[in-house]
């Protein structure tokens, strides 16, 4: 039994939700109480759909269970049958209908309808939300190929070339509740024309029951979500002999990565290097004079397995930030995010506790979180500036505008993105700084705005980097209290570093067993952890 | 009563009663609500309030695993160890709620010797109550009810004469409410929900019991075997209904008809003035009620009477008929009540009746609108301050807002 607060992750069945209501002619008939259709909001409000997901639920109650719920389950399947006339048909439990043993999958394959029937079997129990939904869609796919002949050894990715035509690949993974996908495919797409690359089946997201079945013929399969499509894009090359694409392409380095992977199991030529360069600004903008105070900014990741990967890489190497916390709650991603995570001379952290998060960011004390809205709002309570880059999906996640993560546009936004909250919280400190300078008028900033201030004498904020080396908090000992004057000298610190340096100057202070905290100390302190 | 009475059933798109929770929490803020249930439970929880949570929300999931599925006994121990952790790092909590949920329900997780013995290992600290919650059991506004029905037993007995007013207030509307009683003559006046959920009200043979939610029917037997007597009337909403409310206290107390007259009159005039505007957007609109929260009724009630709505059908969970005699009496004739749910036909017939407005659930309010029809969330009216004569403009707005959110639209689009 946990004790759990706030969860990232729905139960499986929400994932198996996902899959339904992201393609075209699915219905699922979900065996479940009453209380689990509050899942509909999900998709009508939270992703601001204009219908509801395709699910019919039995919605039995207690007087139901002494009687047949088998009979009340047939006649859910039969009415969803004959109102919404779907090409397949999901079926499947949630937590309560799988302790209740009626095997609804069983029975609605009993009863001889005209019509493919794929039975879900997802432990409430022990898997989540994005397990739940790769099972499904693993299901889904191969309940509907596996009529198909297959002979694996036969499918060869550069066919392309003698039947003379262009090369042709499915989009895998992206799907309703997922972090920008409807973007990213239109993305994605783009990218791929450039390359003269067709795509033939996006799924889930807005494929039907005959696109299902035209998956076999695409050359080579690129698996954009892991999370979500791994187990069907590795059954397909196992079945049909499909390669998949291994590198999801998040930032200007896995977007160049991931072109020069598919142009490789399509037999194409290598892309020209500088194409991120060209075709991107992320390059430039981080290059320019005006990204400078960005330099070893210090931020703390944690989110699903995708989008911390690729946020790790992009921080690191496309920004010239350190990495001083990476982790996620997707415990099915926590080997590569252990790797990535050593790579950077990290442990990661594997957990779905968001307690636990907060405190390791708490500890790490980064200048910038990219997290979920669950960290959104643990760094706002530590005053962190932070930009969210994963689900748990909020309204606010899924903007009007065009918005995606991947590819050369993808890249942008997050340029954008992450680097806005870090300047938001420059500037605020900046119109606290001069707040009675008579020529400040607030909101006209130039963009240099910045160097004013710094020049003014202030302890620059990206001075705090070098303060790392945090000693666990050895809280209960020494009483210590700060001087007005110690108190005024912290409050010149950037509200965004403020907590560290706090917590720093705290540290020494009670290794040289001072008592008291006033400027002198904080210098002290600050030329201590610079050393 | 003329009222059209029907009946349906089928697949029902209601919360389940774990929802209450994310009202009552804000209630009681010395409270705290741990489902014990599944990642379901969490998350719905977390779904319907508000979507994103609180700094330090005062309620949680005890999230069953397999391991508790296998070994009953040891989900009682897992069980006792949440709550002690819980307990230890929020020292602050005075009342724990254990909510029971369907899969708890399903394996027979007795809750209620949980309850027994945590009460016991507590010593008088905190107290450990339990209800069920459970989508099996109840819907959405029936939470409440559980939860104060499970209060009642631990009301302290007292035959002093009191007004009880039972069911969630918003506390500005309840202090407005008690300094109104106060000038009618009622001098001692209760809540149950109290604010703080130690400071429990006494109850016995002179307690008068207002109910201000229509929702309450475990909680109201209750109270009766205590020795309290419900005075029947409509619910406290708009301004008709807020008065006969208030009246039925009025005439309990024998309070003179000029008093009553001289203290209500000018509330009454001034809602009526607060709800002409509405009333000039609402008149002669046609709404459809499907059913949620248990106000369908009350509501449907005062928006016919009060805004001039043509009501089209007014549906609702489940129809105590004892609970909702003075409000089925004042529904014009012939007025569709449908009891129960089956949600396709009733969206079937909403969208032959082309209403122009609707009250529905959150998962349900986006499609229709998508089709071209105004909609409002049930769950909104649970939340908002729409007790009592003074609110009744507040509540009518709730109604003609959207219809004037559609209106501005429209008209934008002609441009
Ligand atoms: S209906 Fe039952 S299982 Fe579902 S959320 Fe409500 S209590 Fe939990
Ligand atoms: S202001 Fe900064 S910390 Fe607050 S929510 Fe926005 S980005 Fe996050």
């Amino acid at each position: 039994m946990d004790l759990t607060l706030w969860t990232y992750e729905g139960p499986p069945h929400v994932g198996a939700m996902r899959i339904a209501a992201s393609m075209k002619g699915v219905h699922y008939v979900l065996h479940a109480p009453q209380g689990d259709t509050y899942a509909d909001l999900l998709f009508t409000m939270i992703e601001r759909r204009g219908q509801r997901p395709p699910v019919t639920y039995t919605t039995f109650q207690a007087r139901d269970l002494g009687g047949d719920t088998a009979e009340l389950v047939k006649r859910h399947v039969r009415e969803a049958v004959e109102r919404f006339e779907p090409d397949a048909l999901l079926v499947g439990e949630s937590c309560t209908a799988e302790l209740i043993q009626d095997q609804p999958g069983a029975l609605a394959c009993g009863m001889g309808l005209n019509l493919p029937v794929v039975t879900l079997e997802l432990p409430a129990y022990s898997k989540k939300e994005n397990w739940g939904a790769a099972e499904t869609l693993y299901q889904l796919v191969r309940g509907l190929l596996k009529q198909q002949p297959a002979n694996p050894g036969a499918h060869n990715p550069t066919a392309w070339k003698e039947e003379q035509r262009r090369p042709r690949v499915n989009l895998l993974g992206p799907s309703l509740l997922g972090f920008r996908c409807r973007d990213d495919v239109l993305e994605v797409r783009k990218l791929l024309d450039r390359h003269g690359i067709e795509v033939a089946v996006v799924m889930p997201l807005d494929a039907s029951v005959a696109d299902v079945m035209r998956l076999p013929d695409a050359d080579v399969n690129v698996c954009l979500y892991p999370e979500i499509a791994e187990s069907s894009c590795s059954w397909l090359e196992r079945t049909f002999g499909q390669p998949f694409t291994r590198t999801v392409p998040i930032g200007v380095g896995a977007t160049t990565d991931f072109l020069a992977e598919l142009r490789a199991l399509l037999g194409m030529e290598p892309p020209a290097s500088d194409e991120g360069a060209q075709q991107s600004r992320l390059p430039w903008y981080s290059e320019s004079v005006d990204s400078t105070y960005l330099t070893g900014k210090r931020v703390f990741i944690f989110g699903d397995g995708t989008h911390v990967l690729a946020a790790a890489r992009i921080a690191r190497r496309e920004l010239g930030f350190e990495v001083v916390g990476l982790g996620t709650y997707s415990r099915e991603m926590a080997r590569p995010v252990r790797a990535k995570a050593k790579e950077l001379g990290l442990e990661a952290l594997i957990s779905d506790d968001y307690l636990a998060v907060e405190a390791a960011m708490a500890e790490a004390a980064p200048e910038l979180v990219l997290g979920t809205q669950m960290e959104r709002h643990s760094a706002k309570r530590l005053g962190i500036p932070c930009a969210v880059i994963s689900t748990p999906m909020h309204v606010q996640d899924v903007p009007a505008r065009y918005s995606p993560q991947m590819g050369w546009e993808g890249a942008n936004v997050i340029f954008d993105t992450w680097v806005h909250p870090l300047m938001m919280g420059l500037e605020e400190h900046l119109i606290g700084m001069f707040r009675h300078d008579f020529e400040f008028v607030d909101g006209h900033q130039s963009h240099l705005g910045h160097l004013g201030g710094l020049q003014s004498g202030q302890p620059e904020p990206n001075a705090a980097p070098a303060m790392t080396a945090v000693a666990g908090d050895v809280s209960g000992e020494t009483t210590l209290t700060w001087t007005a004057d110690g108190e005024a000298e912290l409050k010149k610190i950037p509200f965004f570093v403020r907590g560290k340096v706090r917590r720093n100057t705290e540290t020494y202070a009670r290794e040289q067993g001072r008592g008291q905290i006033d400027s002198e100390t904080l210098y002290d302190a600050k030329a201590h952890f610079s050393a | 009563m003329s009222a059209n009475l029907l009946k349906e059933s089928g697949p029902r798109e209601v919360f389940c009663g774990l929802t209450s929770i994310v009202w009552l929490h804000r209630r009681m803020p010395d409270a705290f609500f741990l489902v014990v249930g599944s990642r379901t439970c969490a998350h719905l929880i977390q779904s319907a309030a508000g979507v994103m949570i609180f700094a330090e929300p005062r309620f949680g999931t005890a999230i069953l695993s397999e391991r508790d599925l296998a070994g009953l006994a040891d989900a009682h121990d897992e069980l006792k160890r949440v709550v002690r952790d819980l307990l230890a790092r929020r020292p602050e909590i005075r009342t724990l709620f254990l909510v029971g949920s369907c899969p708890s329900e399903v394996i027979k997780l007795d809750l209620a010797r949980a309850s027994e013995q945590l009460n016991q290992e507590m010593e008088g600290r905190v107290r450990v109550v339990n209800y069920s919650g459970s989508g099996i059991e109840t819907t959405f506004t029936q939470g409440e009810d559980g939860a104060l029905s499970a209060l009642v037993p631990m009301l302290p007995t007292s035959t002093e004469r009191q007004l009880l007013l039972v069911g969630t207030l918003a506390d500005a509307v309840e202090d407005r409410l008690i300094t109104l009683f106060k000038r009618l003559g009622i001098d001692t006046v209760r809540s149950l929900p109290p604010r703080q959920s130690t400071d429990l009200p006494p109850v016995g043979p002179g307690t008068k019991v207002l109910l201000c939610q229509p929702f309450l029917s475990d909680t109201t037997r209750r109270l009766r075997d205590r020795g309290a007597e419900i005075l029947p009337a409509p619910y406290p909403l708009g301004a008709e209904g807020s008065r006969l409310w208030m009246e039925a206290a009025a005439q309990a107390w024998d309070i003179n008809a000029a008093q009553i007259r001289a203290t209500l009159d000018p509330l009454m005039e001034r809602a009526r003035l607060a709800l002409e505007p509405h009333r000039q957007k609402l008149a002669g609109k046609r709404i459809f009620l499907l059913p949620e929260s248990q106000l369908e009724l009350p509501l449907a009630r005062f928006l016919q009477r009060e805004c001039g709505m043509d009501l089209v059908e007014v549906g609702t969970p489940y129809l105590n008929r004892d609970l909702m005699r003075s409000e089925l009496e004042l529904l014009p004739d012939g007025t569709r009540v449908m009891e129960g749910q089956h949600v396709e036909q009733q969206l079937d017939r909403v969208r032959d009746a082309r209403p122009d407005l609707v009250v529905c659930g959150m998962g349900l309010a986006n499609p229709l609108e998508a089709e071209g029809i105004a909609t409002k969330w049930s769950i909104e009216l649970v939340f908002s301050p729409i007790h009592g004569i003074d609110q009744a403009g507040e509540l009518a707005e709730l109604f003609s807002r959207p219809l004037h959110r559609h209106q501005l639209l429209a008209a934008g689009r002609q441009c």
